[in-house]
């Protein structure tokens, strides 16, 4: 008997004890990441719960147009969420009594703000603004889905850094006319490539010097 | 014992399954930092609003609303205030297709495109709008469809606060533009090829342009 505690056998052991806490690292990281990436984390395609199960189905389906609530999408970095007074313009006479409405009247009553769950939220050390991206060409479509027939709300892209950085290095393929911009159901695609160009040119989106991926027009 | 590679591996992997936490946390610190985005909830105050409202009696920085024409739609006479028959800026070509533009947006939903008063929420059983080209309507001046809009109309709420001030007027010229356009003559054939070059008569409604 030797007094030996490891014997000869324990190297290959340790060895392969080794090669699992790489593996399992590497496996480690690689679920984080997934999990970075997933709709889990990143809401992606996920309806979210609201104070009320508003819908924009319903009403862009009536003809109201984006800037009847939001109204300073066109004017200003934020693209507003409408107060309640926007919707008792109309829910002061239609569906007064319904149920789901409730929220809706208690908060004109008491002037009690509605808590929408955010959406589309960056990390705070990102600069967004719609105006810039309304009035070059941009849909809200292309970033935010076919709302219109989404019953509940939903994030249509997961934001990330890259998925900016796809358009801002060739806005040629996704730019369409500028009446176009509130349309839900036009595909900037059907258009040939060389008109879309042609739109760049026109907006006066300069990509030169990579000017719109440098990193300090987002991170400022 | 002594201490063998493997216990230190050990070791290393603990650490890094310690310091997992804090790290996220300051991830979390730096998407969710200290400040207000528009809008956001805060815990501070009762009402949970971080943007706050005025205080009774005060004016925002840039928003004194002195100028009773351009913001209440009121114009001086003898000391009297009636509605104003005129606008408070000259109306050009730019303006109107402002003007439709915001009127599809805001108000044909109920009043229709062409002002009929009947728009899509009225037809799903909205209160009825009433008509534009009723004679009443057809012979108000521009100020009163700004008080209609600052102020509601019966079940009509107001729209104040959803639509900036200049694009109140512009809808209304569009308006009046529109109730033109269903009593045309020949002759105002003419004042639209005079419109299209340059812009309307100075500090005048289509409608009022009409009157002589
Ligand atoms: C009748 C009012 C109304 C109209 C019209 C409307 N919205 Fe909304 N929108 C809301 C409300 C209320 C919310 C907040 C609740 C929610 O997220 O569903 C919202 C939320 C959103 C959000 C998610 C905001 C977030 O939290 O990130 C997007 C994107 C959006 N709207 C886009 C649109 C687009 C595009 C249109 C035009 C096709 C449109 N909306 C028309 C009222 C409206
Ligand atoms: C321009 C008019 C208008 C505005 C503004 C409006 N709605 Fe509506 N809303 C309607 C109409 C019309 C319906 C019925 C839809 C249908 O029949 O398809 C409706 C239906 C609804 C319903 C379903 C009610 C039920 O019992 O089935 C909810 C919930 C609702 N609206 C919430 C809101 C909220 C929240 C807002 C404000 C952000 C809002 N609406 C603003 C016109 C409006
Ligand atoms: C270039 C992509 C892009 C386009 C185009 C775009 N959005 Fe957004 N939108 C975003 C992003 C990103 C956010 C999240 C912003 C944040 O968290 O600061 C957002 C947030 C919003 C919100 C929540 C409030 C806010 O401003 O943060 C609303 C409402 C909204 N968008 C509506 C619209 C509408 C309506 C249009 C079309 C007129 C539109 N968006 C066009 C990317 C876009
Ligand atoms: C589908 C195309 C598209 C997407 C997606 C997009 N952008 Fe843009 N962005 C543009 C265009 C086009 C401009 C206008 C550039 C110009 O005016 O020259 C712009 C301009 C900007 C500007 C202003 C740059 C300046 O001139 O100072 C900022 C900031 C910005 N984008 C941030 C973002 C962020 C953050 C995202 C992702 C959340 C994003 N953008 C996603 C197309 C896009
Ligand atoms: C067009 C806008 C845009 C530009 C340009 C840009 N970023 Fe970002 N960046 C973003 C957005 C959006 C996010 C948030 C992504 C997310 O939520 O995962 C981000 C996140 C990051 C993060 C944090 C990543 C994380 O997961 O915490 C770092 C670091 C970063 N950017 C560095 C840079 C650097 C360095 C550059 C210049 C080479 C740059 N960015 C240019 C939009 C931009
Ligand atoms: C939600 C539906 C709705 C919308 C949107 C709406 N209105 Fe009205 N409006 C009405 C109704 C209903 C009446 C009649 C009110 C009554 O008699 O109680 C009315 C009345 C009026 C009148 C008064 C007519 C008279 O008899 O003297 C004017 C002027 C008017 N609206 C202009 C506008 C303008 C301008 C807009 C857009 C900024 C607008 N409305 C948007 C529903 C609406």
């Amino acid at each position: 008997m030797s007094s030996q505690l490891f014997t000869s056998k324990h190297n290959t052991l340790a060895r392969l004890s080794l090669l699992l806490f790489v593996a399992g690292a590497a496996g480690f990281l690689g679920f984080m990441d997934m999990l970075h990436r997933s709709s889990y984390v990143r809401y992606t395609k996920v309806r979210r719960e609201q104070p009320v199960p508003f819908s924009h189905k319903h009403h862009t389906n009536l003809g109201i147009d984006c800037r009847y609530c939001h109204t300073s999408v066109e004017t200003s970095s934020f693209a507003n969420v409408p107060p309640t007074q926007t919707c008792m313009n109309c829910h002061n006479v239609m569906w007064k009594e319904s149920d789901m409405l409730g929220p809706v009247r208690e908060s004109w009553e008491t002037g009690e703000s509605l808590e929408w769950t955010r959406v589309n939220d960056l990390p705070d050390f990102v600069y967004f603004n719609h105006s810039i991206h309304v009035n070059n060409g941009i849909g809200c479509a292309t970033c935010h889905g076919r709302v219109d027939q989404m019953a509940l709300t939903w994030r249509e892209k997961p934001l990330f850094m890259k998925w900016c950085l796809e358009c801002h290095r060739d806005p040629a393929q996704f730019v369409r006319p500028d009446d176009k911009i509130f349309d839900m159901a036009f595909d900037p695609k059907s258009l040939p490539l060389e008109e879309r160009q042609a739109l760049v040119e026109e907006y006066g989106i300069d990509t030169s010097n990579q000017r719109l991926t440098n990193c300090s027009i987002c991170h400022r | 014992m002594t201490l063998r590679p493997l216990h230190l591996i050990f070791c290393a992997g603990l650490l890094v399954t310690a310091g997992c936490g804090p790290l996220f946390d300051i991830r979390k610190a730096m998407y969710d930092q200290p400040k207000y985005e528009p809008l956001e909830v805060t815990d501070f105050f009762g009402d949970r609003r971080s943007a706050r409202p005025l205080i009774d009696g005060t004016v925002a920085q840039g928003h004194i609303q002195l100028d009773d024409h351009l913001y209440l739609g009121l114009e001086e006479e003898d000391g009297d205030f009636r509605q104003a028959q005129t606008y408070p800026f000259p109306i050009t070509a730019d303006d109107l297709n402002r003007g439709e533009e915001m009127y599809n947006i805001h108000c044909s939903v109920c009043h229709g495109k062409s002002g009929h008063g009947n728009g899509m929420v009225v037809r799903r059983g909205y209160k009825e709008a009433p008509s534009y080209h009723r004679d009443v309507l057809r012979n108000a001046p521009p100020g009163y469809f700004i008080g209609v809009i600052n102020n509601g109309f019966g079940q009509m709420a107001s729209y104040s606060h959803q639509i900036p001030v200049e694009d109140r007027w512009r809808i209304v010229a569009y308006i009046q533009t529109l109730q033109r356009s269903q009593f045309a003559n020949v002759e105002d054939l003419e004042a639209i090829q005079v419109f299209i070059e340059e812009p309307i008569t100075e500090h005048s409604s289509p409608e009022h342009a009409n009157e002589h």
